[in-house]
């Protein structure tokens, strides 16, 4: 029982400094939001391949693999193990193997959403 | 002393202190959301865990319900409300890639459901794909080279 709110406990602090991260970004840099999310899926990437995320994931859990910077683990731990399989091709097939539950729901579940539901008016 | 200060002095005064504090509460609220955000995705992995999944299907079974919650709120017109109070508390978890889709394209639905919903789904999605896919490949390469 205590394991579980431990989990809690990290999550909330791995990912609240994540996005705390993006938040000083934006502030100090007045990076838009479009160039914050590219920049956090490739730092994950980085990171990941360099052996840096696994480290925070396994502290972290979801705090870790929930902000986009997860994202970019997913794909570049999915490339490695298919590469590990395959040789070069897996550098092409693993990524998007991996992160395909999180592609095709972004995909389908944003276009029911975005033609079943209308904005808000205008303020 | 502090009631010498003139207006123009204090003017500067204000000025040097408020866009400091105002980043201390943006920050405070992104770390407080994102961070609850993030608990969400635990308390779901926690749950399918219990539920003896393997750990592959349980973090693809979390980005699918994540990235549907995000959409739904989104399209609810919560999700934006959620934006103006967290910045990149709500922009940086995986929920704000699926308002970043729905955003947008329910916006231009006007447009059609080509060009207008279709392609607009992609404005944010389409570059965080492009150098998210293309760093991994990258890094793929580089990885097979070194093995």
């Amino acid at each position: 029982m205590d394991n579980t709110i431990m989990t809690y406990v990290s999550a909330f602090i791995v990912g609240g400094v994540i996005c705390a991260v993006g938040q000083v970004l934006i502030d100090k840099t007045k990076l838009t939001s479009a160039r914050i999310l590219v920049l956090f899926v490739s730092a994950g990437a980085i990171l990941t391949a360099l052996g840096v995320y696994q480290k925070l994931v396994d502290i972290g859990g979801a705090g870790a693999t929930i902000p986009l910077t997860g994202f970019g683990y997913n794909l570049v731990t999915g490339t490695f193990k298919e590469v590990d399989k395959l040789g070069v091709l897996g550098a092409f097939t693993g990524g998007v193997k991996a992160a395909a539950a999180g592609i095709a729901a972004a995909i389908f579940f944003g276009y029911l959403m975005s033609v079943a539901f209308t904005p808000k008016a205008k303020r | 002393m502090q009631k010498t200060m003139t207006n123009k002095e204090y003017q500067s005064y204000v000025e040097k202190k408020t866009p400091n504090s105002k980043t201390g509460r943006n920050v405070l609220r992104a770390f407080l959301v994102g961070g609850l955000i993030c608990v969400v995705g635990q308390f779901i992995t926690n749950i399918l865990k219990m539920m003896g999944y393997g750990q592959e299907q349980v973090s693809s079974v979390v980005t699918l319900i994540m990235i549907f919650l995000g959409a739904l709120l989104t399209g609810l017109n919560i999700y934006d409300d959620l934006g103006r109070f967290a910045g990149a508390g709500s922009i940086v978890p995986i929920t704000g890639f699926a308002n970043s889709i729905v955003s947008p394209a329910m916006e231009f639905k006007s447009e059609g459901y080509v060009l207008g919903v279709g392609a607009r789904m992609f404005v944010i999605a389409g570059p965080v794909l492009v150098y998210g896919i293309s760093t991994s490949i990258v890094a793929g390469i580089i990885y097979f080279l070194l093995r």
